[in-house]
């Protein structure tokens, strides 16, 4: 059943004389874990604010087509009715953070939502949990570290348990271990509750084993949606200069060098176990 | 170059954020400092410029103590390119911003053109000329913070976190630049978490944990080593877990990046694989 169906997606920020996006159109399924990449200003971010309806009610400027995300018609419903239903995780989580304590960042969207006061408590102390930040209840959002703050930013979403999430390069201010604890925070969330997971990401090194689905954008519309291995090993991707993971790189490094392995690997794992059976093969 | 001896320092906060830290950066070394969030990182390299100053023990840059000279005059030396370009940038437009700094150290009107020029250039920055800064993105902001920088040519350029934000064709610019720079003779020290960027440009890391440096080696020996990478919240580059994943079958498991993988894997498979 798909959660998120554009049509024909047109975008113009007020003031702008070209669209920051042009005629995008995708299905994205109801438990999807997608990885939206592409190079700097394809209009990644532009999108992401449509799914939430920050586009076009915030952000004014004139949309065009058609756009519908968890059964609603975003151009009509207000952001607040939205909001329930999509969290958006930003690049910078100063943008996002206000509050004297991260407890009281968790529970604000919470609050606003009128849960009674001990599901609230119970819904932060998960987040918190769930996003390894349980020492930091206390503390002020703005005396952490980049990375401590995006947790927060990412628990405050997570507490919302909403139906999709929209998370914007959300580990780029954390550690590769920092980073992984996120991915797996956010993959658990997919399998486990079902949560519609829309991640934009650079590091697909890191992210690329828990997608199931891959979009690709350049200049500002979308060049390939596909499953992850079909996209990271094709043509076109490697022309957009997109960052393929290194392992699906080595195969098409040997295939140039006339070796074929058959079917590319977007893991290490998988590359493990593709060579240890190639290998294997050649000793008997 | 930069000498820092026995250094500690401590945040207002209470948080000890270096512990007797000493490291040696020569002229014209390439030097990665990796580790967790708050490892020190960055606390260390703002004693670099003189933006810290240590609690006990020493910083010299160019054999002379951080204590005695200005930041100011420290920074013609050292140019610092901080995380997060919001910090840095505050100019009208692109081109003011650039011409700044190079004002500022009392370089001739011509000079401050022509050099502005040069940086804007290389930075892939011209058509942004009258742009204001903030209109930029946050990869092409963080390119500008290091335009501004290299626009009076320090002789040691600090990078904190260069590759946030970036896209993969940015990073490779980056990468093919910062190796450059080095091979021209720039002392260049790189803050990063990016594995996979440092695997492949092979500097000497230097890697912290808890306001110590635990590791100080050639990238290849740090990367490699479990127990160090684990350390330091590092996750080993993909190649190098491929080939540890492959150790049973005799292949070596000290690789890093992915053109000596190839080299390796072409030489071991056998020749049906092969056209």
């Amino acid at each position: 059943m798909p959660i998120i169906e554009a049509k024909n997606l047109t975008y113009t920020y007020p003031g702008g004389t070209e669209p920051a996006i042009k005629n995008v159109s995708l299905t994205i399924e109801k438990g999807d874990f997608v990885i939206l990449t592409g190079p700097s200003g394809c209009g990644k971010t532009t999108l992401c604010r449509c799914f939430n309806g920050l586009i076009p009610h915030f952000y004014a400027g004139r949309l065009e087509g058609e756009l519908s995300v968890a059964r609603l018609n975003v151009i009509e419903r207000p952001i607040y009715e939205m909001a329930r239903h999509v969290g958006l995780v930003f690049q910078n989580p100063e943008n996002q953070l206000f509050a004297l304590s991260v407890e009281k960042d968790v529970a604000f969207g919470l609050e606003n939502l009128g849960l009674p006061r001990d599901q609230i408590r119970e819904r932060v102390d998960w987040a918190l949990q769930m996003t390894g930040i349980e020492e930091l209840r206390e503390r002020a959002p703005h005396e952490l570290s980049g990375g401590q703050q995006q947790r927060v930013a990412i628990a405050c979403v997570l507490a919302m348990q909403p139906e999709v999430m929209v998370l914007d390069e959300p580990t780029s201010f954390l550690d590769p271990l920092g980073a992984q604890k996120i991915f797996e925070v956010v993959s658990e969330l997919n399998r486990k509750l079902g949560v519609t997971v829309i991640l934009v990401e650079h590091r697909l090194d890191l992210a690329s084993k828990h997608a199931n689905h891959v979009i690709i954008m350049n200049e500002r519309t979308i060049v390939l949606d596909d499953e992850p291995q079909e996209v990271f090993d094709s043509e076109s991707a490697r022309l957009i200069g997109v960052g393929i993971p290194k392992a699906t790189k080595l195969w098409v490094m040997l295939r140039q060098n006339g070796v074929r392995l058959g079917r590319a690997p977007v893991n290490p794992e998988e590359a493990v176990q593709l060579l240890r059976g190639v290998l294997q093969r050649d000793r008997s | 170059m930069i000498e820092v001896k026995g250094v500690c320092f401590a945040y207002p906060t209470g948080v000890e954020a270096l512990k007797e830290v000493s490291l040696e950066i020569r002229d014209g070394d390439f030097v990665a400092i990796m580790g967790s969030n708050g490892a020190g990182k960055t606390t260390l390299v703002k004693h670099f410029n003189g933006l810290l100053k240590p609690a006990s023990g020493e910083v010299f840059v160019d054999g002379v103590s951080t204590r005695s000279v200005s930041t100011a005059s420290l920074a013609r030396e050292v140019g610092f390119v901080f995380q997060n370009p919001d910090h840095q940038l505050f100019c009208e437009t692109v081109e003011e911003e650039v011409a700044y700094a190079l004002k500022n150290f009392g370089f001739e009107e011509g000079i401050v053109k022509s050099r502005v020029t040069w940086a804007l250039n290389l930075l892939g920055l011209t058509q942004y000329r009258q742009t204001s800064p903030f209109m930029l993105s946050g990869g092409e902001r963080k390119r500008l913070a290091l335009a501004s920088v290299l626009a009076w040519d320090p002789q040691v350029v600090v990078l904190d976190e260069p590759t946030i934000g970036q896209d993969y064709e940015q990073k490779e610019k980056l990468r093919q630049f910062i190796v450059q720079l080095n091979a021209q003779g720039k002392t260049v020290v790189v803050v990063t978490h990016d594995v996979e960027f440092v695997a492949d440009c092979g500097p000497r890391i230097v890697l912290m944990a808890e306001g110590k440096i635990v590791a100080d080696g050639d990238a290849k020996e740090i990367l490699t080593n479990k127990e160090l990478t684990f350390k330091a919240s590092i996750v080993p580059p993909q190649m190098t877990q491929i080939f540890v994943g492959l150790a049973d079958f005799g292949l070596p498991t000290d690789v890093i990046n992915v053109h000596e993988a190839r080299r390796i894997l072409l030489g071991f498979l056998k020749e049906e694989e092969k056209p």
